[in-house]
């Protein structure tokens, strides 16, 4: 496995884009966070635990973990009309199952906890990016979490693995094409709790792909963390006591 | 002026009271920790609220500041729902009359109740609303807390109905800071600003003063200090404020 | 976060705090808050800003695609505002359809700068009565603490001062990996502004917090923009159940020269 190849930006096969990470972007929030790899930013608000109307939809053992992902209409070059669309209807489902384990959801009976997921800029990797932002954003909502869950986009161009693809990577055409493989776990625990691909990769090579992606979670971990803490110890940390 | 909110929180349980003002010569460790980060190491610890322990290490279950304080390690809130307790006292607004009571919004997943026999003279069903109408403010006590719902009292000094004034929020779990160690903080807003205040521990404030210039500097005054998340020597620190401000 | 109404108590309070002029942030009445624009929300986008008006945040994008003009103006490029109350700005914003706030808000920057004429609308033509440029102007807000209109009208205007056409391909299509170049064509000197009136009790006060907002009793939104290099005013709207008087509506008009002279200025600055 070639890890010496350069990428057309540059980077290790083994590399993600730079990070960006912020905590309290959104002071309505009881909980918010942008979080960026390169050209791809997602923001992510939480509000609750708070009341669940209609009562109907109540879970009397447990918190309901509602997630929304959505691009905005600009984030991608093709206009996305606003509205309800199916791709990020199951990307909203496969994010909700990506944050509950960490959450104790049996702490606040027939309430909601609103996840709230928007992508400013899309260049591939946009449901890690909000899995990340989310992440944060419930820590700082002060959520009961066992740890906080991290998330990165492994691929293959041909027979290469790479960690987090761009657009171009992702629309990589030659040989065995493009793979993307979304991954999320628990920064912690040797468990993941997103697994999403799709493309062309040999059975094989799927343990090398998830293992690349733990390794490059635990950097990402170290990158919320530090946003995390300076939202508490920087003199203007954003929140408001709105 | 009277120290109505000491006396309305006299029964409360469980509230710690900020002693970063501390002058404690064995002042506990303090750090900002993130859920799953690891704490300490050592066998001799015992994880308390908002900690767990995980073989060797104590590790965080909360995003908040960790309180190393001898053998226990916690992770004290700095942001997160309101934990309504009974002996809590918050600020609510009526939000329904029903046959039995009336419901209050208290800023919680669940709404408070108050017993229509908690009114301080025999009301009769068709007169409720002039006791207490649908959008009034109330500062009441929690009595119980149940599964089923929150039962509040307006028993007690300093609790009842909210007359002129205004209400505010911030974060519930800043509340203490804002209270201050037996009351320490509140006192000296309420004597530099001339205003009656009190603290609900659902976060939501009640000001009023006689002057408009009062109640908006108490109000800052109490915005500034729930800003104020890791600073030590905050009265201190307050007392300048009022200088300056 | 409290979804709780504001309390008829604070109403109250706030009434008789503008009657003295005062407000809780030290604001004069008419003061607007801290201004900031920012640009490049998006590389996707052919134009976006972002405005901070205190801590009220709003981005908006603006994107070009081909569409039919309309029957009645076969020669001109046609505009269309949309805007989505993201859940994400306020406890209040709920998942669904729009409430009545968010549906006013795009038909509102619509209008402020669909009747100052900024777009230069018949440049948009590409082929007369088959094929135009449609602008599409999207709003949405990231953090409501009031007055999202006069901030959305600002993000808007000031995205479209930067917007791009797209480079066309040979077939006719757009390339977009193709950086735009050429400027979206504006008519020069025409920089609509919104200017919201809030009143509670008889006070009349300009910029809001959320709080304030709630506490309002009414609005009024204009639209302005100069025309022959004089100060017009291309739209207006009421909302809410209190009335204005005449009175009201003078002293609104005798403070616009100096809102908008002041809000032009800001604006420039930061383009």
């Amino acid at each position: 496995m070639a890890k010496e190849i350069k990428r057309s930006d540059g980077r290790k096969a083994d590399e993600f884009r730079p990070i960006t990470a912020k905590v309290g972007v959104i002071p309505n929030a009881d909980g918010s966070a942008m979080f960026a790899f390169g050209k791809t930013v997602a923001i992510a608000a939480v509000y609750g635990p708070r009341l669940l109307h209609p009562q109907h939809m109540q879970d009397p053992q447990k918190a309901i973990l509602r997630c929304n992902y959505d691009l905005l209409s600009f984030s991608v070059a093709d206009r996305k009309r606003p509205g309800p669309n199916r791709r990020a209807q199951e990307i909203s489902k496969v994010t909700e199952w990506a944050l509950s384990p960490v959450i104790d959801l049996k702490e606040f009976p027939s309430t909601v906890i609103d996840v709230q997921i928007y992508i400013l800029q899309a260049d591939a990797g946009t449901r890690t990016a909000g899995i990340n932002a989310a992440s944060m954003a419930l820590a700082q909502a002060g959520i009961p979490m066992s740890d906080l869950v991290c998330s990165v986009a492994v691929g293959k161009n041909d027979k290469t693995l790479l960690v987090d693809l761009t657009k171009e990577e992702e629309d990589y055409e030659e040989g065995e094409g493009a793979t993307d493989f979304a991954v999320a776990k628990p920064a912690n625990s040797e468990a993941f709790s997103l697994l999403q691909m799709d493309g062309k990769i040999s059975p094989s090579l799927i343990p090398e792909a998830t293992a690349l992606a733990s390794e490059a979670c635990k950097k990402i971990y170290e990158a919320q963390k530090a946003a995390l803490k300076e939202s508490v110890t920087s003199k203007n940390s954003g929140e408001k006591t709105k | 002026m009277k120290n109505e909110i000491n006396e309305a929180h006299e029964a409360i349980e469980g509230i710690s009271t900020d002693d970063s003002n501390s002058v404690n010569s064995e002042s506990p460790e303090r750090r900002p920790i993130v859920p799953g980060e690891i704490i300490v190491s050592g066998e001799d610890y015992l994880p308390g609220d908002g900690a767990r322990r995980e073989g060797e290490d104590i590790i965080a279950n909360r995003f908040g500041i960790a309180e190393i304080s001898g053998r226990v390690i916690k992770v004290i809130q700095i942001s997160g729902a309101f934990i309504p307790r009974k002996g809590n006292v918050v600020i609510g607004r009526v939000s329904d009359i029903t046959f039995s009571g009336w419901l209050a919004d208290i800023d919680y997943a669940q709404n408070g109740f108050l017993p229509i026999d908690d009114s301080p003279r025999f009301i009769n069903r068709n007169e409720m609303d002039q006791f207490l109408a649908i959008g009034d403010v109330v500062a009441a006590k929690i009595w119980s807390v149940k599964s089923k719902g929150i039962d509040l009292t307006l028993k007690g000094r300093g609790l009842g109905k909210l007359e002129s004034g205004f209400i505010f929020r911030i974060i519930p779990s800043r509340v203490p800071r804002v209270i201050g160690r037996e009351g320490s903080m509140i006192t000296l807003v309420k004597e530099k600003t001339n205003c009656q205040i009190t603290v609900g521990q659902n976060g939501w404030i009640w000001i009023r003063g006689e002057k408009t210039d009062d109640q908006i500097r108490a109000r800052k005054a109490i915005e500034h200090i729930a800003d104020q998340v890791m600073v030590s020597g905050l009265t201190e620190k307050m007392e300048e404020w009022f200088e300056n401000n | 976060m409290s979804s709780m109404e504001v309390s008829n108590l604070t109403r109250e309070t706030l009434k008789k705090m503008f009657s003295e002029g005062k407000r809780f942030d030290s604001r004069e009445l008419n003061d607007f808050r801290d201004l900031t624009i920012e640009f490049d929300v998006s590389n996707k986008a052919e134009g976006s800003a972002r405005v901070r008006l205190g801590q009220t945040e709003v981005v908006v994008g603006i994107k070009l695609g081909f569409g039919e003009p309309y029957p009645d103006s076969p020669d001109k490029g046609n505009l269309m505002v949309s805007g989505d109350f993201l859940p994400l700005a306020s406890p209040r914003f709920e998942q669904g359809p729009p409430k009545y706030d968010a549906i006013e808000l795009p038909r509102l920057v619509d209008r402020a700068i669909r009747e100052s004429g900024m777009i230069d609308l018949p440049k948009l033509c590409i082929t007369e009565g088959e094929k135009v440029w449609t602008v599409f102007i999207d709003v949405y807000p990231i953090n409501d603490d009031g007055n999202l209109i006069d901030a959305a009208c600002l993000a808007a205007v000031a995205a479209l001062s930067k917007a791009k056409i797209p480079v066309l391909g040979s077939d006719g299509k757009i390339d977009f990996d193709k950086p735009a170049k050429d400027p979206l064509p504006l008519s020069e000197g025409i920089v609509p502004i919104s200017l919201s009136f809030f009143k509670l009790g008889d006070s009349i006060f300009l910029d809001p917090t959320r709080e304030e907002q709630e506490a309002s009793e009414a609005r009024i939104t204009f639209g302005f923009s100069t025309w022959n290099g004089q100060l017009m005013s291309n739209s207006c709207q009421k909302y809410g159940d209190a009335v204005f008087t005449q009175e009201d509506v003078e002293k609104m008009m005798s403070l616009v020269p100096k809102k908008i002279e002041e809000l032009d200025k800001k604006l420039k600055a930061n383009l």
